[in-house]
């Protein structure tokens, strides 16, 4: 009898700290990481007391697999690519469109703005909004390695043992455009792109003696380059610029054939149970005065009218010398990925890895 | 009345275990075993086949990574055996009473660190700017850095390091209940070191080193951090392979076919090892 008291008693406990979450509301975030600073969080839950925001961090490939294994459950508020919603959303139906009236989209940059809903719309729905973008591009050592401009010089034999790439699809991409090929209009022809796979794997094979190591993550990145292990290589921009920071001789290059842009974006997954809160966090980060404590702590830029003005000045030091005004208007957006592309380009990748290049 | 409650007790001791085999390991794997034979023929349209596992065969990278992980996994517990042995002997067998706890201790050790913390120290140490490679150009060794890092000598290496503790545990726990009586014995009757290694302390030592040696290659094919971590470039891990087809390629069920193929890869490899040294599974559980 007294072990049922004591059972009814942790049951009603359980129902009342139940009861007691259920009065706050909580968003939950899943985004990349340092995409929702400690200090935009306090903000915003001073400004909007009943709501308590937990954040996840991930990346693009664990943000589709873990709404996926859900249904789109556990998170209301997801920030995938923009190239990473279309395909994702016919597969596997993890997001729910957007209502744009409840976003303030007359700060975002219009060309941003118009390409996203262009990329992400099904069936005249809207699925994502931008909120920062970047680009993936050639980090190099200018004291030691004076001359890398494109994706190929990757593999120039005068920098052997010296480079570095990640074997993701992104150099996949940027050896193709350096090859002479525009990979993006191959989506349509998968054949075609078939070809083109080939070819640039045939070239990275060629190159794998070049290289010292594939990269996994920012920070082996950093700890190479940093010691001068290695002198240039593929990277992202936001960890060229915290490099720039500790030694100003390196610097982003944006390749010759264009540097490749993603955008973050803003979606909903489909059972997400805050979408009002989501909305609200959404038009909040969107301020000016958010977006500069966003960007310090992101290195990307927002995108919103003006985004590059509102980055801290380091950042913008960091950008102003790695970017002119021509090679912003030579960026190639990642097109999005057709279905069976993921595979195409898996891979080849696997290619890659399992030849002796040696 | 006695028998019933007898019955009662065992249905209630039994019953946690039974719980945690079918809710944890048998109905995830039932799971499993149906997404590997779902074939994808469009965007969320899916049909019965063994198409996933045919894949596998008819794709040499994917058997290869299998075949290498395989084959270096068993250079691995080989060597974790090797090294392993004579530790685990001197700690049962030659250490005084009060040492051995001590000993065993520090072997333990290294296991309150994180997989990925171990992996990390090795990096220090072996990268082309790391501590050895500096050491050897001071003392004039080497006139030039050496990149110790990104090769499969650094995966075994690591690889060892990190599992040998599973091989120490069961040598010694089987070593210190030999009688040293036994050991006198073989000498007394004229065996020299080597026979009494060979003819009494290994058939003695059998469960352990069996054991030790499942437990080890099993670790071992399926780890994940340090071949990634320490790896070059030219050098894949199947369980990498199954990552892989997870999360970037989004393909969960031909990963689910590979972690299938991986399951059955290293039962044959035990199987077999154990029927090439004649023993059985019951035998390295309870002795004799």
């Amino acid at each position: 009898m007294r072990r049922s008291m004591k059972i009814t008693g942790v049951i009603a406990a359980m129902m009342l700290t139940t009861a007691s979450y259920a009065q706050a509301e909580t968003l939950r975030i899943l985004t990349w990481g340092s995409y929702a600073p400690d200090e935009l969080i306090q903000k915003f839950e001073k400004e909007n007391p009943d709501i308590k925001v937990e954040v996840t961090y991930s990346n693009n490939e664990e943000m589709i697999a873990k709404l996926r294994a859900t249904g789109g459950a556990g998170f209301d508020l997801a920030q995938p690519s923009h190239d990473r919603i279309y395909a994702a959303q016919l597969e596997y139906d993890i997001y729910k469109p957007l209502d744009l009236s409840k976003i303030d989209t007359s700060v975002m940059e219009k060309s941003l703005l118009e390409g996203v809903k262009e990329n992400t719309t099904i069936d005249g729905e809207v699925y994502a909004v931008p909120h920062q973008w970047g680009t993936s591009g050639l980090m190099k050592n200018k004291a030691m390695a004076p001359d890398v401009k494109s994706w190929g010089d990757l593999c120039d034999p005068k920098y052997k043992g010296k480079t570095s790439m990640r074997l993701k699809r992104t150099i996949l991409l940027g050896t193709a455009f350096a090859m002479g090929e525009n990979p993006f209009e191959a989506y349509s022809d998968l054949d075609k792109y078939q070809q083109i796979l080939d070819k640039v794997a045939e070239k990275l094979i060629e190159c794998k003696s070049n290289i010292k190591a594939y990269w996994k993550g920012g920070d082996d990145l950093s700890a190479m380059m940093l010691s001068g292990e290695i002198v240039a290589s593929e990277t992202w921009d936001s960890t060229a610029y915290k490099l720039y920071d500790q030694n100003k001789d390196i610097v982003f290059v944006p390749p010759e054939t264009g540097a490749l842009a993603w955008i973050d974006t803003f979606a909903l997954p489909r059972k997400g149970k805050a979408d009002d809160a989501a909305y609200k966090w959404i038009n909040f980060v969107l301020k000016p005065e958010n977006v500069s404590i966003m960007s310090a702590s992101t290195g990307a830029i927002a995108a919103v009218k003006g985004g590059l003005d509102l980055l801290p000045a380091d950042k913008k030091a960091a950008v102003n010398a790695a970017f002119t005004a021509a090679d912003i208007d030579n960026l190639k957006f990642f097109a999005n990925i057709p279905p069976g592309v993921e595979d195409m380009e898996g891979k080849t990748l696997e290619k890659i890895k399992a030849a002796t290049g040696e | 009345m006695q028998s019933d409650i007898k019955k009662l007790s065992l249905i209630l001791l039994f019953a946690p275990f039974a719980l945690w085999i079918t809710l944890l390991i048998i109905i995830p794997h039932m799971g499993m075993v149906v997404l590997s034979l779902r074939e994808k023929v469009a965007p969320r349209v899916y049909e019965f086949g063994f198409g996933n596992y045919i894949d596998f065969i008819n794709e040499p990278i994917y058997w290869n990574t299998l075949l290498r992980t395989g084959s270096m996994s068993i250079l691995v517990t080989f060597l974790a055996l090797i090294i392993g042995f004579p530790i685990a002997y001197y700690i049962a067998k030659i250490a005084g009473k009060r040492s051995r706890g001590a000993l065993f201790l520090l072997c333990l050790i290294p296991l309150w660190v994180s997989d990925l913390i171990r992996a990390f120290g090795w990096i220090l140490l072996l990268r082309e700017t790391g501590v050895v490679s500096s050491f050897l150009l001071w003392t004039g060794a080497v006139n030039q850095p050496i990149e110790f890092l990104y090769n499969d000598v650094t995966v075994v290496v690591g690889l060892v390091y990190t599992v040998i503790l599973f091989m120490i545990v069961p040598l010694v726990s089987t070593l210190d209940g030999m009688d040293d009586a036994m050991i006198e014995a073989g000498y007394n009757l004229g065996g020299n070191g080597l026979t009494v290694l060979r003819r009494i302390i290994v058939p003695y030592a059998m469960p352990g080193i069996v054991s030790g040696c499942i437990v080890v290659f099993m670790l071992t094919a399926g780890s994940y951090l340090t071949p990634i971590l320490l790896g070059g470039k030219n050098s894949s891990w199947f369980t990498e392979q199954i990552y892989d087809q997870f999360i970037t390629r989004f393909n969960w069920e031909s990963g689910a076919a590979f972690g299938f193929l991986l399951l059955a890869f290293t039962s044959i490899v035990v199987w077999l090892g154990l029927r090439l040294t004649g023993q059985t599974l019951a035998n390295t559980v309870a002795k004799q």
